[in-house]
């Protein structure tokens, strides 16, 4: 039986939304007060899917430990109390949700080898999310 | 094609053992969740069903219906329980959230009359769910 486990975690980090390729007054129009010259920061909610069949022997469709250890060492402790803007990912790319969520979909994607990675679910604010699947 | 959600809640206990394991292994699989005493839970559970809306009622599915057969196939059987000891299900089977998903689904996908199961989605905790889409 295949099963989906989605499981929450939480982060802080800061960012400011600029990019290089806009004159100064395209950024401000674009990321208004996102464009703030000393950035901001969020608390970021990841919620991470994983899918597989249920194993009989433990009835699980991937050990939690095994996740949690992953995305504690791969994602939280990379993104956790940064400033996205110093991180090579981000040095040609605007941090954006969304770019951060296609990050951290890559990191586990690439990653993770116990259970197969269904999407990532990234909330910036209680009021905005963004899902990348692939 | 309408998709509808109804919610409820459940307080129960478990703990994960596999007998054909050794005590070491069981502990090494399971962790803190082996402790043979149990701990519990506040389980939510989201059951969504999907079909067309009836011309004549406006619904996809009796609201009513839906929620008598949540209670009596699921939080009559599973609300204040030992899930080991007391639900059948789980007496030769470890209640993971991911096998308490696929048990209720199982008690309501033939239940159920107009609208036809979606999806069942049990939350643990908060930040920790498994959703079963029936799939083998």
């Amino acid at each position: 039986m295949k099963a989906h486990l989605s499981r929450r975690y939480l982060f802080s980090a800061s960012h400011r939304l600029h990019s290089d390729a806009m004159s100064e007054e395209e950024n401000q129009s674009t990321y208004g007060k996102c464009n703030n010259p000393f950035g901001h920061g969020h608390n970021y909610t990841v919620e991470i899917t994983v899918s597989g069949p249920v194993d009989q022997q433990t009835g699980m469709v991937c050990n939690l430990v095994d996740l949690d250890a992953f995305v504690e060492r791969e994602v939280l402790a990379r993104y956790g109390h940064e400033n996205l803007n110093t991180l090579p990912e981000f040095a040609q790319e605007v941090p954006t949700t969304e770019n951060l969520c296609i990050q951290i979909y890559e990191i586990v994607h690439r990653g993770f080898p116990h259970a197969h990675l269904e999407r990532v679910r990234l909330e910036e604010t209680m009021m905005n999310s963004f899902e990348y699947a692939g | 094609m309408l998709y509808l959600t109804r919610k409820a809640e459940f307080s129960a206990s478990h703990y994960y053992h596999n007998p054909a394991l050794t005590p070491e292994e069981n502990h090494r699989v399971f962790g803190k969740c082996n402790n043979p005493n149990g701990h519990g839970h506040n389980y939510t559970l989201e059951v969504t069903v999907k079909g067309e809306v009836d011309p004549r009622s406006g619904f996809v599915v009796d609201l009513k219906q839906l929620k008598e057969v949540m209670h009596r196939e699921v939080l009559d059987a599973m609300d204040h329980r030992f899930l080991n000891k007391e639900v059948p299900e789980f007496l030769h089977q470890i209640p993971t959230t991911e096998n308490i998903a696929i048990a209720i689904w199982q008690r309501l996908a033939s239940k159920l009359e107009r609208a036809k199961l979606h999806r069942v989605r049990v939350y643990e905790t908060p930040d920790l769910f498994v959703d079963f889409y029936g799939e083998a």
